[in-house]
């Protein structure tokens, strides 16, 4: 049998105990703390911002030339470019996502899943600015080919790109929503007399609705705060348009642009990509959010 | 006899359930089930009458459940599974070459052990088969399909004014009726059931032995049941099963009165099981 603790080895045992837990908790807080720094540091730089540019006219205003000798401010362009480039994504990634997991998640068999879930993540590991080159030079004289007076700089093979790269993203997410769907009631599709097609496009899908637009809505956030590919492919002159063959700047390729130093330091343009920043997060944020409710509540169905 | 069930009492005279029609809707010869290497049922030989209800009784394992479902050959969904022998619906081989299953499911009807009504409202699940299989042309003929089958599964009273909320808010014995009202929706001509009360409490139960009971005048039903007393309430034949093999079957009241094997004999007295 052990030799029993002195009274004072245990003060010092305790003593150690509560330590070691304050170095924990103070790891786990840091990155809270960052966080929450990030966020102050927004605010109180757009506060700034704001203080020169009413919060309307940065939300009202068609123009965005904070280099120009008459700079304007308004975030329309920007936010038109990051919703159009999201857009086109979307339109990509969308139903090729939603295939691929409907069928890796209702017809590949065992080994395919298995071998193919691996590759389809890997996707997410290719470095950003490959696929932005990747927009630039092949996709974009591609689509030249057959989209007339196409320039070379433009939205959509940014936007194509962006989709290619979240498709692992709505593929993975929508395959575990689909596969957390219980088999009982496949099974109750399938003895109705359901042809497999019809179990996983009626009854399935329909099951797995909000997980999947859980997936959706964090591809959507990944693709809004996507930044190499469209400074790459689409050009960076703000642009407030609806046509994704035109060029355009997005928030996010705004913000490197500016953050490259082009503006001095201070200054009010310098400010504006805080305020530009803060538009950012604040979309990312609320899809994020969005998904975190949507899968807690898919979760909550089964 | 420590421990016996005695069924006796709820037991039915031949002349109250009437005469069963012995015309048999299925016929089964020599089935013999396997997963993998592993051999499940041995060759099975059993006639099912039609518009009656036959129960399969049995031991845990025993193969009833993996039974059932080669008669609508959902077993084809299990990759591991082989089936051997003949299965003849209304004299037709279902595991011929040229059977597709999709039709064959839509004739046999199944209720599984655990309602499993789908993410959509009452009246879609009910609503469901139908349309996958065209049987309704316009909203007035798909309304008259759900309100039937519901009435059928004797669930229209309860639901009628909340046919639009979904079906798994229902309780646990409305949403295993919802599922008969589905099943039924397809209009089936046979109906298997593998323990479709082993979730619900007494008075569900009760609830939905006496539709079975009303169901069998237009319906073959097959019910899996581990309830000797249900067993003995609803069915008209008993198929005792033992380790894969099909030991005994006949009229109800022969089952469990005067058992010929004695595995039989041991099984319904409770000392096996
Ligand atoms: N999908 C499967 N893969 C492999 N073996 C299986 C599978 N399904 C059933 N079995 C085996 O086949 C045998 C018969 O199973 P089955 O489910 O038909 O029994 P059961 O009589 O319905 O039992 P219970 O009363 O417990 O439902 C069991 O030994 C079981 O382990
Ligand atoms: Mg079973």
């Amino acid at each position: 049998m052990a030799s029993r603790l002195t009274a004072t080895q245990r003060r010092w045992q305790r003593r150690r105990e509560r330590i070691m837990e304050g170095v924990l908790f103070l790891c786990a807080a840091s990155s809270v703390f960052v966080t929450i720094a990030i966020v102050v540091v927004l605010v109180w730089e757009s506060a700034a911002f704001f203080a020169h540019v009413p919060i309307a006219t940065f939300l009202t205003d068609t123009m965005w030339t904070p280099l120009f000798a008459d700079p304007r401010y308004g975030i329309l362009p920007l936010l038109c470019g990051t919703m159009l480039s999201t857009a086109v994504a979307l339109c990509v990634a969308g139903p090729l996502g939603l295939t691929a997991a409907i069928y890796l998640s209702e017809f590949a068999s065992a080994p395919v899943r298995e071998s193919t879930k691996p590759v389809l993540e890997l996707l997410s590991g290719v470095p950003t600015v490959v696929y932005g080159f990747f927009a630039l030079l092949v996709v974009t004289p591609f689509l030249q080919t057959f989209v007339p007076n196409l320039p070379g700089f433009n939205i959509l093979s940014a936007g194509i790109v962006i989709g290619i790269m979240i498709i692992p993203y709505v593929a993975s997410l929508s395959e575990d929503a689909m596969r957390a769907v219980p088999n009982a009631l496949r099974d109750g599709s399938l003895a109705l007399g359901a042809t497999r097609l019809e179990t996983a496009f009626k009854v399935v899908l329909p099951s797995a609705i909000s997980g999947v637009a859980a997936a959706f809505a964090l591809g959507i956030s990944r693709a809004v705060g996507e930044t190499m590919v469209v400074a790459i492919a689409a050009g960076q002159q703000p642009n407030l348009t609806f046509d994704p063959r035109e060029p355009a700047a997005t928030i996010t390729a705004y913000i490197v642009q500016v953050a490259l130093g082009d503006l001095p330091h201070g200054g009010i343009g310098y400010q504006s990509i805080f305020a530009a920043g803060l538009t950012l997060l604040l979309m990312t944020l609320s899809f994020n959010v969005f998904a975190f409710w949507l899968r807690a509540r898919f979760r909550e169905a089964y | 006899m420590p421990g016996a069930i005695d069924v006796s009492s709820v037991l039915r005279s031949g002349a109250e359930v009437g005469p069963v029609s012995m015309r048999p809707k299925i016929v089964t010869r020599d089935v013999n089930v396997f997963y993998g290497e592993k051999r499940a049922l041995n060759d099975v030989s059993i006639d099912i009458p039609e518009r009656a209800v036959t129960a399969f009784i049995g031991p845990s394992g025993c193969g009833k459940s993996t039974f059932l479902r080669c008669i609508n050959r959902m077993n084809d969904t299990i990759p591991t599974a082989r089936i051997t022998g003949r299965i003849e619906i209304d004299g037709e081989n279902i595991y011929a070459k040229d059977v597709d299953v999709v039709p064959l499911r839509a004739r046999i009807g199944m209720v599984f052990q655990k309602p499993n009504p789908f993410a959509k409202s009452a009246y879609e699940n009910v609503a469901y088969g139908p349309r996958i299989h065209g049987l309704a042309r316009t909203r007035a003929e798909l309304d008259e399909i759900v309100e039937s089958s519901l009435r059928k599964a004797g669930l229209w009273d309860e639901v009628k004014d909340r046919l639009q909320q979904p079906g798994t808010s229902l309780s646990g014995g409305q949403q295993q009726r919802l599922c008969i009202a589905r099943a039924v929706a397809v209009s089936p001509e046979v109906i298997l059931m593998d323990e479709p009360c082993s979730a619900l409490d007494p008075i569900a139960t009760a609830r939905i032995e006496e539709l079975i009971d009303e169901l069998r005048q237009n319906y073959t039903i097959v019910i899996v049941t581990h309830s000797m007393q249900q067993a003995a309430r609803v069915s008209q034949r008993t198929a005792f099963f033992h380790l894969g093999n099909l030991v005994e079957q006949g009229p109800t009241e022969e089952i469990f009165t005067t058992p010929s094997d004695p595995r039989t004999q041991n099984y319904i007295t409770g000392r096996i099981g």
